[in-house]
């Protein structure tokens, strides 16, 4: 089986977040990037699926030259080849890096393509369900849970504290949510055969962006807080705030 | 009237959800900003809904509701094929959904389908020169991006919490049945449904209250205390990465950036010391409570109202303190 585990880099979530000189990206000056934690579930579960029943597994991102770094951590990890989608674009939109994905993958073999449910950066959770749309592929996200029978995929979801199982037909899409797998560490073995292991490039034209940023602030402040007490005898005070003052009881 | 906005007025077992009216309320304001747009409101549904007609009262011009067995179960596609067709056929320049799990789940097929750019988990709608532009958080709230898709149909997904329902007319609508064209076969199919014991009936993202808890709780037994205190706030119980990574608590109830990016009104923070990860998923909070031993704690920097000491005292008597003056 072919299973294809698309990535991204994003800064560490221990990352301040400034906003550039521009006003409208961030700065990014002192950001240390990593595969997109969901991602690297979407990677993991797609070495332990190969595992069981054989293959290869590809990763695959749009980004810039310097992803091939994250995508030599995906190798190191276990994954047979990687594909980087060069891409300059510093905020490329979900729909056209979607087009750009769902071209790529019409050169490459795929049965169960695999994502994060959302990259941690710009949160827009939708390149998964972008891509199984464009290329008509059954789709479920945020899964917990991933068995392969002949010819079809059986799978958990959680939503709204309930776990739906759900089948479909493969080839498919799916997207990792947390809870799915512990990713596993690159080995120094890994590593070294990291180094050796195929690392193409393809040329693809991406969609057009078609959402425009015009402006990246920092959080408005909230207004300063105060500590209400010490202890137990604190709380009768507190409570009376929270219904007269917030009106929020 | 130039324009027409599409609000899908999401429902659950035949009756609206809040943000139903959270969307429809939005898709009016949008609609006056824009000096003018007729407000369609759509609910799909297996069977009839109850308080349909009461979106008239939230701005909808007209309320639509398609029904057919076609959206039983989990129907992503039939939903998303279903608001494709009306947007086409209502010629509509915005299609507003909540950011909610169903909600996240269909809009990004419809951005496909109709090859719209889609705006997610919008915080605030606006006009700019006769263009829409929205603004919505990232990096899981520790930044906002104001921006303007360019499109021929605008289309967002809205935070729950953050669009407060507001009654602009007396007069309910009369909900008008539309009929989508034949729907093909879905290929994904609901097995089954695990509800686990004691499962949430109130989903983190769209709580009105929240109490969380962190790693200061020392083990997973203590959370009984927080799942009281909720109980007596009608709240949702969350919790630090810290909490989950060590297994007291299931992934589903993580809040923070690689977790649930949360905004309720009350949101009381229990023994969770503020790491970044964290205080970005919640930072967006109406009132932020903390409860902490270490007065120096960074979740105190964010908080409204603060208590310095024990958490296994103060929550009890916080728990107690509620049931009074709520039975009051």
């Amino acid at each position: 089986m072919n299973f294809v585990a698309c990535v991204k880099r994003v800064p560490d979530t221990a990352s301040k977040i400034r906003v550039g000189p521009d006003g409208r990206t961030m700065d990014p000056a002192g950001v240390t990037y990593v595969v997109n934690p969901y991602d690297e579930f979407a990677v993991e579960e797609c070495l332990r699926l190969k595992e069981k029943v054989g293959g290869t597994v590809t990763v695959l991102t749009v980004g810039p030259a310097d992803s091939s770094k994250e995508l030599r951590h995906c190798l190191a990890m276990g994954a047979d080849r990687a594909v980087l989608v060069k891409d300059d674009q510093l905020q490329r939109d979900p729909l056209s890096t979607a087009m750009a994905l769902a071209e790529a993958l019409k050169q490459i073999p795929h049965d169960v393509v695999f994502f994060g449910k959302q990259a941690v950066d710009h949160d827009n959770a939708q390149v998964g369900l972008l891509v199984a749309t464009l290329l008509d592929l059954p789709a479920v996200a945020e899964v917990v849970k991933v068995e392969l029978g002949s010819g079809t995929a059986t799978v958990q979801r959680e939503a709204e504290g309930k776990i739906e199982v759900f089948e479909l037909p493969v080839p498919c899409v799916l997207t990792a949510q947390k809870g799915l797998n512990e990713p596993r560490y690159a080995s120094l073995k890994g590593i070294m055969a990291a180094k050796s292991k195929k690392l193409d490039e393809l040329a693809v034209a991406p969609g057009e962006v078609r959402i425009e940023v015009l402006k990246m602030e920092p959080p408005s402040a909230r207004p300063e807080g105060k500590i209400v007490g010490e202890g137990a005898a604190a709380v009768p005070a507190l409570v009376k705030l929270l219904r007269e003052d917030a009106k929020v009881l | 009237m130039s324009h027409t906005i599409l609000a899908f007025a999401e429902q659950r077992d035949g009756n609206l959800k809040k943000s139903a009216f959270e969307v429809v309320t939005a898709a009016a304001s949008l609609a006056k900003k824009l000096g003018g747009a007729k407000v369609v409101a759509v609910v799909i549904a297996t069977q009839s809904v109850g308080n349909a007609a009461e979106l008239g009262g939230y701005g909808a011009d007209e309320i639509v509701l398609a029904s057919g067995d076609a959206f039983a179960g989990y129907a992503p596609g039939a939903y998303s094929r279903a608001l494709k067709e009306l947007c086409e056929q209502k010629h509509a320049s915005a299609l507003l959904l909540p950011h909610s799990a169903q909600g996240k789940d269909l809009a990004p097929r419809l951005s496909a389908l109709l090859l719209a750019p889609l705006v997610a988990d919008c915080v605030g709608l606006d006009v700019d020169g006769g263009a829409i532009v929205a603004r919505r958080p990232v990096y899981a709230g520790k930044a906002f991006w104001t921006v303007k898709p360019k499109s021929g149909c605008f289309l967002a997904t809205l935070r729950p919490n953050v669009f407060t329902p507001s009654k602009s007319a007396t007069a309910a609508g009369t909900p008008i049945a539309w009929q989508p064209s034949a729907q093909r076969k879905p290929r994904v199919v609901l097995k089954s449904v695990i509800a686990p014991e004691g499962a949430k009936t109130v989903e983190l993202t769209e709580a009105d209250v929240i109490v969380s808890g962190g790693r200061g709780m020392k083990g997973p037994e203590h959370f009984a205390m927080l799942e009281e205190l909720a109980g007596a706030l009608g709240a949702a119980v969350g919790a630090s990465r810290a909490v989950v990574d060590a297994g007291w608590r299931p992934h589903g109830d993580q809040v923070g950036q690689t977790g649930k990016t949360v905004s309720p009104n009350l949101y009381i923070a229990c023994a969770i010391s503020g790491a970044i990860q964290h205080l970005a998923g919640m930072s967006s909070s109406r009132v932020i409570v903390a409860i902490n031993k270490d007065k120096e704690a960074p979740i105190f920097k964010l908080a409204n109202y603060g208590i310095v000491g024990d958490v296994f005292e103060i929550v009890p008597a916080l728990t107690a303190e509620i049931r009074k003056v709520k039975g009051a």
